[in-house]
């Protein structure tokens, strides 16, 4: 299956242009199709995009490095918060996106960094065990610092943030391009596109790149990719640095979509889900992680509206069990068969090999 | 053999001086020193337990000495890290093959050439001509090494995958990508039969042809005894016996050390 669309595509290279143009069409699109079944789906899609991103930069982490952390949503707050402080009304600062995406960034980078330095010697359960303690810690400050200097608003969190604005365009607003009406939602869909293709192509080239194999060789075995001289300590650091910047920037894009943010969005939970995501995609794939985040954003959303009551009314007469319930018992199994069957996530990453290069002589 | 000619350059390429190395109450290393000359075949034996793998842990900075110093190239080498000895140019094999069990061998020798190579998250993301030229001589370097060693057919496959002798040759390739000036083999010729130890013989003899010293800790006694130039035998973690390979097989305290008291005759 695998080598045949291979060496097809070896015979037909202009293939892999016209694969790319269909799916570009098919992206494009989307948002317009979605909307005619109901503006929810585009937001929807829009939180998917996000966790693709969170999803991506986890990968780099765990999937690349092989460091498991269970506190990554501390990332993602931190580029919320950072956005929502420097453009909303709280300290009456309205910066541009552009400004605040890259600060945002660093800033998470930085708070990487942090926790990568003193976790630098563990690895596995104990790496896990702080790595959760930080994202804790970092959620409970943002819960609290409105005392005495009131920075985060504490549980009230932060409302009014600015929409981005792009040339003048005000993504809060409906647009309308003759007969076309580009809702908020669906302009924010092209900018997230946009985004993420910028940092898949990121991924993919930090992946296959002398960067990229040290953090495989330390994923694989630490103590010989130190004995083959890779600073196995600045590559964990970069690793956790480079993770935390994607996280830092998809949460400044969730602050400036939502509008409103506040501790209770990143909590451990979300930790789970994003390692979820990573796991099930398959570890270190960036095209399989892609796809466990789009699979389990979506999932739970197409199964509340195929468990809701109303099937269950048609089914068995009336509601027997509440949709929520059901809903997340049955994402439970589905994740459970997954990994019993596909331990190694949707597509496992030995996969990717240099096969499509021809052997050079 | 080079036991006749003596290696041409003789300044030594590693002083080992009065190294001692104690886990709690255990004395793993007690004093061990030694000298190996450039272009040399260095060989180190003893029986099981005797502290050599420990020895090649505290050169290559695994392991920390309690006590001695070891100089490189004339140089102190002091409290120096695993990755600050590889860029020093000293690489090493394990004795339990630590390859990256789920890359493909390509890719082994090519992390190999980090050490060696500058592109940081900048390079690589911007992809400049100056990142792709270093990486296609990444690439085209480790293909040249894994036809070195023999196993360039099956470049694709992953480590895991491979034979048994053909990841202790990639193991040397992947050593050999970060230009050593001294190559540490631990045990290379485990496990293989008896036409891959040939084999395994040539390889060493033609990287020592290339400039590279090699200090080998090796069981095979017909191995040690046919390619090294010089052997030293530990005991408990002391050195016993220093010396021409012939003259060290008749040692009795060798003897005595291998096979106990009350031998006369040498081991086979």
């Amino acid at each position: 299956m695998v080598p045949d669309t291979i060496s097809v595509l070896r015979r037909h290279p202009q293939a892999k242009w016209v694969g790319l143009v269909l799916v570009a069409a098919a992206l494009l699109a989307l948002p317009l199709v979605l909307a005619t079944v109901g503006t929810a789906w585009v937001r929807i899609t829009n939180l998917a995009i996000l966790f693709v991103m969170l999803s991506l930069g986890l990968n780099i982490v765990v999937g690349f490095a092989g460091l498991l952390d269970l506190g990554y949503i501390a990332f993602y707050a931190v580029g919320a918060y950072v956005y929502a402080l420097l453009a909303s009304p709280h300290f009456n600062l309205h910066w541009p996106w552009w400004a605040i995406l890259p600060i945002g960034a660093a800033v998470a980078c930085l708070f990487g960094v942090l926790l990568g330095a003193p976790t630098l010697k563990l690895r596995g359960d104990y790496l896990a065990i702080v790595t959760l303690g930080f994202g804790e810690i970092v959620r409970i400050f943002l819960n609290n610092l409105s005392e005495p200097f009131n920075l985060t608003n504490g549980p009230k969190g932060l409302t009014t943030i600015d929409p981005i604005k792009v040339a003048g365009i005000d993504f809060a607003n409906t647009t309308r391009i003759g007969d076309l009406a580009l809702s908020g939602t669906i302009k924010y869909y092209y900018f997230l596109l946009v985004v993420l293709v910028l940092i898949v192509i990121l991924n993919l080239r930090l992946q296959d790149s002398r960067i990229g194999r040290a953090w495989e060789a330390i994923r694989e075995d630490e103590l010989a990719a130190r004995s083959m001289g890779i600073n196995t300590r600045n590559m964990k650091l970069l690793a956790f640095a480079m993770g935390a910047s994607f996280g830092g920037i998809a949460g400044g894009m969730f602050s400036s979509i939502q509008g409103f943010i506040s501790p209770e969005s990143f909590i451990l939970t979300e930790s789970v889900m994003v390692l979820s995501m990573v796991v099930l995609g398959g570890m270190g794939n960036i095209w399989g992680v892609i796809l466990g985040a789009i699979l389990l954003s979506f999932v739970p959303e197409i199964l509340r509206y195929t468990v809701g009551a109303d099937v269950q009314a048609r089914l068995f007469g009336r509601s027997l069990i509440d949709p929520e319930v059901i809903r997340m018992l049955l994402f439970g199994l589905a994740m459970v068969v997954m990994m019993l069957f596909r331990p190694a996530g949707i597509l496992p990453s030995a996969v990717r090999k240099r096969e499509l290069a021809a052997p050079k002589e | 053999m080079s036991q006749a000619d003596p290696a041409p350059d003789r300044a030594p390429i590693l002083e080992v001086k009065g190294i001692t190395r104690r886990f709690g109450g255990l004395v793993a290393l007690s004093e061990v020193s030694f000298s190996i000359n450039k272009g040399e075949i260095y060989g180190l034996i003893g029986p099981n337990g005797a502290g050599k793998t420990t020895l090649f842990n505290v050169l290559t900075g695994i392991y920390r000495q309690d006590e001695g110093e070891f100089r490189f190239e004339g140089a102190l080498l002091r409290n120096a890290t695993p990755d600050r000895i590889a860029r020093l140019g000293i690489a090493r094999t394990f004795q339990n093959i630590r390859l990256f069990a789920n890359l493909s061998a390509l890719e082994n020798v090519m992390i190999g050439r980090h050490v060696r190579t500058r592109a940081g998250v900048f390079g690589a993301i911007l992809r400049g001509p100056a990142t792709r030229a270093e990486e296609r001589a990444i690439e085209k370097r480790a293909h040249e090494l894994l036809e070195y060693v023999g196993i360039e057919g099956r470049r694709n496959e992953l480590a895991k995958h491979l034979s048994y002798g053909d990841q202790r040759r990639l193991e040397i390739a992947r050593a050999l990508a970060t230009d050593p000036r001294l190559l540490a083999l631990d045990e290379p010729a485990a496990g293989m039969n008896a036409t891959e130890k040939v084999e395994l013989r040539a390889l060493l003899e033609s990287i020592r042809k290339d400039g590279v010293t090699l200090l080998l800790i090796e069981h095979d006694v017909r191995l040690v005894m046919g390619l090294c130039d010089r052997v030293l035998v530990l005991d408990y973690g002391r050195n016993i016996a220093e010396g021409l390979p012939k003259a060290i097989q008749k040692d009795p305290r060798v003897i005595e050390a291998y096979l106990g008291t009350g031998h006369t005759t040498p081991p086979p």
